[in-house]
């Protein structure tokens, strides 16, 4: 029996366990943290309908228990060695793992804001992230760091992305629509409280997600702003002056809040960057693993047995990290069957 | 004997037409210079810095010692073919004077001695036969130096050498040719009349041994002077211009003419004076980077050749590293940055709409510029030193902040640039203040060589910390750290400032001494020159910067400048920190450890 180990315990590396063990393979599923679900278990609702991500986490609660499925938690892989068949495996703690093929759902990190230094994260206190909005939004309490209700709160997209000037020049994806998400269930929340969004351009790319942004408008009286955020700057009172300039209108702009969120993008994990200097597989020029093409082959990498779920290639919203996870799963399995290489 | 043949005229053709061409162009330059350059030029010849431009023409021109200090191999190519050539003139004539005790002669003669005087008989003939000898072996082993570099550029410690253009390679191959067909030419003479020394005299015998020399003796003298009258001719429009044109530069340079923010005549003779040594090849870094059609040498041969310049003048870092590596001193920055005011057309949109702050009185003015107005903490840090000092300080583009103007100067935006310089220039000068402090290197640089503000001294922060520190009002106090200093680019190279910000780092930390530092320090890959820049590109620079750092371990590295520091930190592998913010820093602990001592006192006490 080949064995498969799995990297990564976000719901890309949930998937493609939960469809293995189903058609009958053995997994390794190992995890960094002490938990399993990545990234979405900080989120409260999804977009693009608001199903609480609990409700997507449910499905893989049975994986556990199951007799086929070998769990590490707490275990970082740091290295993989190609040289050889079987393949090796390293952990962090100096466990070594041998595998005939691996699928590598790693997943993003979150854009570090305090590298914005301009827009104040870790400066002020009234400047916080996207991430922790949605912690926020989960236990229905959004206060400013005085406690009171902040009466007005500006979202900032494209923190990190499509920016030079840090070194991302791609658009994260996500971040608008999250942004709008976010503004409606902050809106809900605090029905006085004025909202604003800053952004370059509005990527609405899903089916309904153009619908979500009227009703933004329409319903929930949010305000959207073509301009970039030039920089923060903090009052005695802890209330924040914003500077940016109003594309549309071509003129400087400035405005107090009390809040500001940071949209902030999705980047490689450490994981795969590391892979850039230890050489090991091929990474794209923003810091993804890079698949063998953009149409077939998305989950496959350039060695064999060696596959790619989720956004470990790129940022992809939960739907597409499923799909792309059951592609994953499907191309593995083949390759297990001696169909494919 | 003196036979009387025509094969001088190629060589008297082309020295005429060179001579020529030389005293037009010269003239041409010249009265393209502005008024006060004229008039400084005539000043320059009447004081003692013509002697130090003497001693740099043959220190540069002759015996390019600045090439042989960066790379002794190369000089000693460059050397033994200018200064050897140099020496075979100039003993050439001391022979003939010597042989018929008179200047009487026309200037051709001593090129082609070895042909009019077949019996040298004179005192010392002997002795002058082996010099002459001795000078054609230098010179041909530069010249088979300079094949092997075409060749195998490696040997050389070089990693590339430069690309050729026709008129280049016709030249090149005469240069080549000049000195092989003299020692041909001399030995066929040796073989008939023995009258060379000990290496024409050797090769003379082999010749007449197994070649009919009267068939091609007069040929070989023809070849000889052909070759000479076809360097000449092809100087001028070849890469060998920068032979003449860099004894021009070195007197003007001497005169203290200065480079302008237009392209003007000095402009093209530095531009002329190019030898394409290829030294700033090695020095850029994106060339590492995979960017090979910036560096300064390819930049120099596209404007002389005409050819299409935009990516090599918008694609550049202006970080100045070349400069620095140049041995003929060419001001690259800055001919870029009068070729890109030259090639940018006015921008069609106004400052106008810029707004004053409101004006205040203060006797030190603190500008942060729009950088460090992106790195807030460098602006508390300075804030925090000031309130520490106790000096009255007007923060002067606190709220309503403008450019310094510097990235428009740098895009080649001259107007535009000019009128923000116009604002914060009326703000200074009415604020009555004495002393102008900045912290980014990019600022204080425009503020210095663009701004004209009488009676204020302008002040880059590490240098204010500094002498603050000397004079003790600030305290010295170590923080318990391993410490890199990273010179930004317009602090070091571009304001020479390298001292005073090492000594505010050592006043806090065990600063590590690093090889490549000052002068040849690294550029982050951010500098504001690079309009035209892939990121990538910017990226690579970065990286490989930040991974030279990584290898010293240490637990900071300290810069003093925004923008560097926005740069390295992004890189994530060591913690990056202006100087203002480890200056705030030591002065939080120290006012910590006033306080403890204070309570500790009060301890013992009660
Ligand atoms: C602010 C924000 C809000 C979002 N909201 C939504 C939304 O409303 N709707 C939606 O569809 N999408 C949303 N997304 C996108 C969603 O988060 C991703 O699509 C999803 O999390 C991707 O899952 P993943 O498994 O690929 O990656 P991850 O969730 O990142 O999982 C990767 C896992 O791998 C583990 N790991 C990493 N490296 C190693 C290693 N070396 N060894 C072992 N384990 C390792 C990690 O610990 C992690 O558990 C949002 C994203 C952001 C940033
Ligand atoms: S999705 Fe929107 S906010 Fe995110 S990077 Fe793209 S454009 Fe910017
Ligand atoms: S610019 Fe200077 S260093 Fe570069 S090739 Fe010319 S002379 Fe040499
Ligand atoms: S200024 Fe810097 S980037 Fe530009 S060519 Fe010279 S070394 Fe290269």
């Amino acid at each position: 029996m080949k064995k498969i180990v799995i990297i990564g315990g976000g719901i890309a590396g949930l998937e493609v366990s939960r469809l293995l063990l189903q058609e009958g393979f053995p997994v390794t599923l190992i995890e960094k943290s002490s938990h399993l679900g990545g990234n979405i278990r900080n989120y409260a609702y999804l977009f693009p309908d608001f199903t609480p991500s609990e409700e997507i986490l449910k499905n893989y609660t049975s994986l556990p228990g199951n007799a086929d499925l070998q769990l590490l938690l707490n275990t970082e892989i740091e290295k993989i060695d190609f040289s050889s068949r079987p393949y090796t495996l390293f952990s962090n703690d100096g466990i070594a793992i041998s595998a005939d093929s691996i699928i590598i759902a790693t997943g993003y990190q979150i854009f570090d804001a305090r590298l914005k230094e301009e827009f104040g994260y870790g400066i002020y206190d009234g400047v916080i992230t996207s991430v922790e909005m949605e912690k926020m939004i989960r236990e229905q309490h959004i206060v400013t760091p005085y406690g009171k209700a902040p009466r007005r709160i500006a979202f900032i997209h494209c923190v990190g992305s499509r920016d030079a000037k840090v070194g991302n020049t791609y658009c994260s994806r996500l971040c608008c629509i999250t942004a709008i998400k976010q503004a409606i269930e902050t809106k809900k929340l605090l029905p006085q409280a004025e909202i604003f969004c800053f952004y370059i351009d509005l990527r609405m790319y899903g089916l309904t997600f153009e619908e979500l942004y009227l009703n933004a408008q329409k319903e929930y009286n949010i305000q959207f702003v073509r301009g970039r955020l030039s920089e923060t700057s903090e009052m005695i009172d802890k209330r924040l002056i914003i500077k940016a300039e109003d594309t549309l209108i071509g003129r400087p702009l400035k405005m107090m809040t009390d809040m500001l969120v940071l949209m902030v993008g999705m980047e490689a994990s450490n994981f795969s960057k590391q892979f850039a200097y230890h050489n090991g597989l091929e990474i794209g020029e923003h810091g993804f693993f890079k698949p063998l093409n953009q149409f077939n082959a998305r989950g496959k990498s350039q060695k064999e047995g060696i596959y790619f779920a989720g956004t470990s290639i790129g940022p992809m919203s939960v739907a597409e990290t499923i799909e792309h996870a059951q592609a994953t799963a499907l191309s593995t399995i083949s390759y297990l069957k001696g169909k494919e290489n | 004997m003196i036979r009387d043949p025509n094969f001088q005229y190629p060589f008297l053709i082309g020295t005429i037409f060179l001579f020529a061409y030389l005293i037009i162009r010269v003239i041409l330059w010249y009265i393209k210079l502005s008024k006060y350059d004229k008039l400084r030029f005539i000043h320059f010849w009447k004081t003692k810095s013509v002697w130090a431009a003497i001693r740099d023409s043959v220190a540069d021109g002759l015996l390019h010692l600045s090439i042989f200090k960066k790379n002794p191999l190369l000089g000693y190519m460059h050397m033994s073919l200018a200064f050897g050539w140099f020496l075979l003139i100039v003993m050439g004539h001391l022979e003939v004077i010597a042989d018929r005790h008179s200047l009487n002669f026309p200037f051709y003669y001593a090129v082609f001695y070895r042909y009019y005087q077949p019996h040298p008989d004179f005192a010392g003939a002997k002795v002058f036969g082996a010099v002459m000898d001795f000078l054609l072996l230098i010179i041909l082993s530069g010249v088979a130096l300079a094949i092997i570099k075409r060749i195998r550029k490696q040997i050389f410690g070089m990693k590339r050498t430069t690309r050729l253009k026709t008129f280049d390679k016709i030249a090149l191959a005469s240069l080549w040719l000049i000195f092989p067909l003299r020692l041909l030419a001399e030995s066929l003479s040796a073989a008939y009349y023995h009258n060379g020394s000990f290496m024409s005299n050797t090769l003379g015998e082999w010749f007449i041994q197994n070649v009919r020399v009267s068939a091609i003796y007069d040929l070989s003298w023809w070849l000889y002077s052909c070759s000479l009258g076809f360097f000449f001719i092809a100087l001028p429009f070849s890469r060998y211009m920068h032979i003449p044109t860099e004894i021009v530069f070195i007197f003007l340079r001497h005169a203290g003419i200065m480079p302008k923010k237009y392209w003007n005549s000095y402009a093209q003779i530095q531009m002329y004076s190019c030898s394409r040594c290829g030294i700033c090849l090695d020095a850029c870094q994106l060339y590492e980077a995979g960017v090979s059609n910036v560096q300064s040498v390819y930049f120099l041969q596209f404007i002389r050749n005409n050819e299409n310049v935009d990516k090599s003048l918008f694609g550049c870092i202006i970080c100045g590293r070349c400069q620095e590596a140049c041995p003929v001193h060419i001001n690259l920055n800055d001919l870029r940055t009068a070729l890109r005011i030259k090639a940018s057309k006015p921008l069609t949109f106004s400052y106008e709409y810029t707004q004053k702050a409101l004006q205040q009185k203060a006797g030190i003015i603190y500008f942060a510029g729009c950088m460090t107005h992106l790195t807030p903490q460098i602006k508390f840090s300075m804030r925090r030193i000031f309130d520490f000092l106790g000096d009255n300080v007007w923060f002067m583009d606190k709220d309503k902040s403008i450019c310094c103007g510097a990235p428009l100067m740098l895009a080649g935006q001259y107007d535009s640039a000019s009128q923000l310089i116009q604002k914060n220039t009326e703000l200074i000068m009415a604020s009555g203040a004495k002393t102008l402090i900045l912290s980014c290197p990019i600022c204080y640089k425009a503020f210095r060589e663009d701004y004209v503000l009488p009676g204020i001294s302008i002040k880059f922060h590490a240098v204010y910390l500094n002498e603050m520190i000397r004079q003790g009002r600030l305290p010295k106090i170590n923080l318990g750290f391993k410490t890199i200093y990273h010179d930004p680019c317009a602090l070091g190279r571009g304001s020479k400032i390298y001292d005073q910000p090492r000594y505010v780092i050592d006043s806090y930390s065990q600063r590590i001494r690093l090889k490549k530092e000052k002068a040849e320090a690294l550029c982050c890959g951010a500098g504001l020159g690079a309009i035209n820049l892939p990121i990538e590109a910017k990226n690579k620079v970065t990286f490989e910067a930040m991974s030279y750092f990584a290898r010293f371990k240490p637990n900071a590295l300290i810069t003093a400048c925004p923008l560097c520091k926005k740069t390295f930190a992004r890189d994530r592998r060591i913690p990056v920190l202006d100087i203002a913010e480890l200056t705030a820093r030591a002065i939080d602990e120290y006012v910590n450890e006033q306080k403890k001592t204070v309570r500790e006192t009060r301890l013992i006490e009660s």
